[in-house]
């Protein structure tokens, strides 16, 4: 009995070695006549070396192609070859934004910078004198504020989206668009003329609380939407067929079902308006001392304490000030984030 | 003995009892919210701003000149204000983010959907909505101490080779804090949104489309090509538009990039420019009343600019499949 031989399954598919041993000689290549162009025109430096290099090695490689296989084929490796440029591109700030904070932060953090204020101190007396104590407590007081107003306004509107699904449902999720575009000095603005001026001639942190309302309550709106939408329709007939009224469906059994959707809702708002900056600029008036008092009197916060060490400031204190605080409001922004991470990794299950 | 009586069988009736009537009245309030808030700010913003819009007229939004010229009892003799530069200032520098921005976003969402291995993909995308949610204080101080040189080096160089075309041109070697360098640091804001947008309609592409084109032989590029691109097209462009309405708006980051000055400046590598929020932030600390009022009239024509600009990319998106974010 003669053995069949099955014939291994070829794939042609697949990068040999011979053609990575290519590849790479080509990228050397492509360095090698990088270096060329740097010293004869008039890129120079990183910048135009990197530049230089992506450029030409897409070309050497598209040049490979075309000889190795046809058109269409170096066109393809091209467009690979662009959108890798593109991601690259794309991590490149972000990479050099968190390395930034981190680095030029970290000179601005110390022990007690979290339980002093900026009262008896200047932004620009050494980094150990005064905190950020007054900004940390202003930001929490009017984020929480502005959560209260926006979280039932947000989750209503998205019932309404989804329950109730009115004839003005798709008016409404236009508007709710919209919304999120208004410029964020337009809604400190829109404080400023509604209130501060006609009503309480007081900048206060309750002001600063509404401002930042108008900028939750889209993101809110828009996160609960999307997580109403994911409970199965089926919980919706189940509670009616058992002959609960629409009142008793919606708060008995939705809501409950779409907990963690609504609390990543409030994480999500949360983070949107932690760092906005331009309303408060108008409508707080910032102060240096801790405030508890949201309806009277100046309130300092995070973006506005590193704003007035970067302005005022010119010293090498004040910006590695201003550039603490920024590290602390990252901090917060990664922890917000994780959150939202981590419920939905566990809604999953 | 007790016999039993069962129960009288329940009303079945399809007019909602008073809980639930109660019920949609609140929700459907509260769904009215967006209206009433959108609203109230055109009115109000309306209310302060009118009275300059009638007292200045067209002039407003040609002129650039900011005087507000008073006796000396303080009553106000003659105004010249007009927001011309700050306008051309804001178009400018968004134009330029959407530019620069779109192109790269759109070509990343690409390089996500179709040629990175999943964990990567995973791992990418979670570091763009990263990047959506840094505040612009830190973009702008970044744009500021970190970027500006070499944004700096790529102006230079443009103004070198390209400086015989007018809009590349400098009357003076000033490259810092200028309309292209705020264009860039606003096209790198925009760029997580647009990503994110792009991506998600581009994962909406049929399956069965993409691989008839495989199956007919084709390469990656004329699938995207073929498929890919007619059937994303609409939802990319809204995404565009959706940029640059944050483009538009955006103030603090612009307020640290760029030099405001208060002229109209076309030479976008020269160092001078604005846009409408960012002259908001810098004039309201001294304005006087009359002032004030003309920064709502320009807040007022910031927001309908952003309302006209989102309200278009809102129908395209929708249109084009897409949740837009």
């Amino acid at each position: 009995m003669s053995q069949i031989l099955i014939p291994q399954p070829s794939r042609p598919w697949e990068v040999t070695q011979k053609q990575r041993v290519e590849t790479g000689l080509l990228i050397i290549l492509g360095a090698i006549l990088a270096s060329v162009t740097v010293k004869l025109t008039g890129l120079n430096g990183k910048l135009g070396f990197s530049a230089a290099f992506f450029f030409i090695t897409i070309a050497l490689i598209f040049i490979q192609q075309l000889k190795a296989r046809d058109l269409a084929a170096a066109k393809d490796s091209v467009l690979g070859g662009v959108a890798l440029l593109a991601m690259i591109l794309v991590i490149i700030p972000i990479m050099s934004i968190i390395s930034t904070v981190v680095i030029k932060g970290y000179k601005g953090i110390h022990p007690t910078l979290l339980f002093k204020d900026m009262a008896l101190n200047s932004v620009n007396d050494p980094i150990t004198e005064g905190g950020l104590l007054h900004a940390l407590v202003g930001t929490i007081i009017m984020v929480a504020g502005a959560l209260i107003i926006s979280f039932p306004i947000g989750v209503l509107t998205a019932l309404y989206l989804t329950e109730i699904r009115g004839k003005f449902a798709r008016p409404i999720k236009f508007l709710v668009q919209a919304m999120s575009g208004v410029p964020s000095i337009v809604a400190g603005l829109f404080i400023l003329s509604s209130l501060v001026y006609p009503v309480t001639k007081e900048l206060s942190g309750l002001m600063g609380s509404l401002a930042l309302t108008i900028l939750m309550i889209p993101t809110i709106a828009r996160t609960s939407e999307e997580m109403l939408l994911l409970i199965p329709n089926e919980l919706r007939e189940a509670g009616v067929a058992l002959g609960a009224t629409q009142w008793r469906t919606v708060s008995g059994v939705i809501l409950p079902a779409a907990k963690s959707g609504l609390v990543t809702a409030i994480i999500l708002g949360v983070a949107r308006v932690i760092g906005e900056t331009a309303p408060l600029l108008l409508v707080t008036g910032g102060g240096d001392s801790l405030n508890l008092d949201p309806t009277s009197g100046a309130m300092g916060s995070l973006p506005y304490y590193i704003w007035k060490a970067f302005l005022t400031g010119g010293t090498e204190e004040a910006f590695a000030r201003a550039w603490g605080g920024m590290l602390v409001l990252l901090a917060f922004i990664f922890i917000l984030f994780g959150l939202t991470r981590f419920i939905s990794g566990r809604r999953v299950s | 003995m007790t016999t039993l009586v069962p129960p009288a069988p329940r009303e079945i009736t399809t007019v909602p009892r008073r809980s639930d009537k109660v019920f949609r009245a609140v929700v459907t309030l509260g769904g009215m919210a967006s209206l009433v808030i959108l609203g109230l700010i055109a009115i109000f913003l309306s209310a302060k701003g009118l009275n300059v819009l009638q007292e200045e007229k067209f002039s407003f939004i040609t002129e650039s000149r900011w005087e507000v010229i008073a006796d000396e009892n303080g009553n106000i003799v003659e105004t010249n204000i007009g927001i011309g530069a700050m306008l051309v200032g804001t178009f400018l520098a968004a134009l330029i983010a959407i530019i620069v921005g779109v192109p790269i976003a759109v070509l990343s969402a690409l390089y996500l959907t179709f040629y990175a291995k999943d964990r990567v993909k995973k791992f990418l995308v979670s570091l763009i909505d990263l990047m959506a949610a840094f505040p612009s204080l830190l973009f702008g101080f970044w744009g500021f101490f970190i970027f500006m040189s070499s944004a700096e080096y790529w102006a230079k160089l443009i103004n070198k080779y390209l400086g015989f075309i007018p809009l590349f041109d400098v009357p003076a070697p000033i490259f810092e804090r200028s309309p292209f360098i705020a264009g860039l640091v606003l096209a790198i804001m925009i760029i997580p949104i647009v990503t994110s947008i792009s991506r998600e309609i581009f994962d909406q592409t049929p399956l069965d489309r993409i691989q008839a084109a495989y199956a007919l032989g084709a390469s990656k590029l004329a699938m995207i090509r073929a498929v890919v691109i007619p059937y994303g097209r609409g939802g990319v462009v809204g995404g565009a538009m959706l940029g640059l309405g944050r483009a538009m708006g955006e103030t603090v980051a612009v307020y640290t990039v760029l030099n405001v000055v208060y002229q109209i400046n076309w030479q976008v590598l020269f160092g001078a420019g604005g846009n409408v929020a960012s002259l908001i932030l810098l004039k309201f600390g001294e304005a006087g009343p009359y002032e004030v009022d003309a920064l709502m009239a320009a807040g007022l024509i910031l927001f309908v600019l952003t309302l006209v600009v989102n309200a278009v990319a809102d129908l395209l998106i929708n249109r084009f499949g897409g949740k837009g974010r």
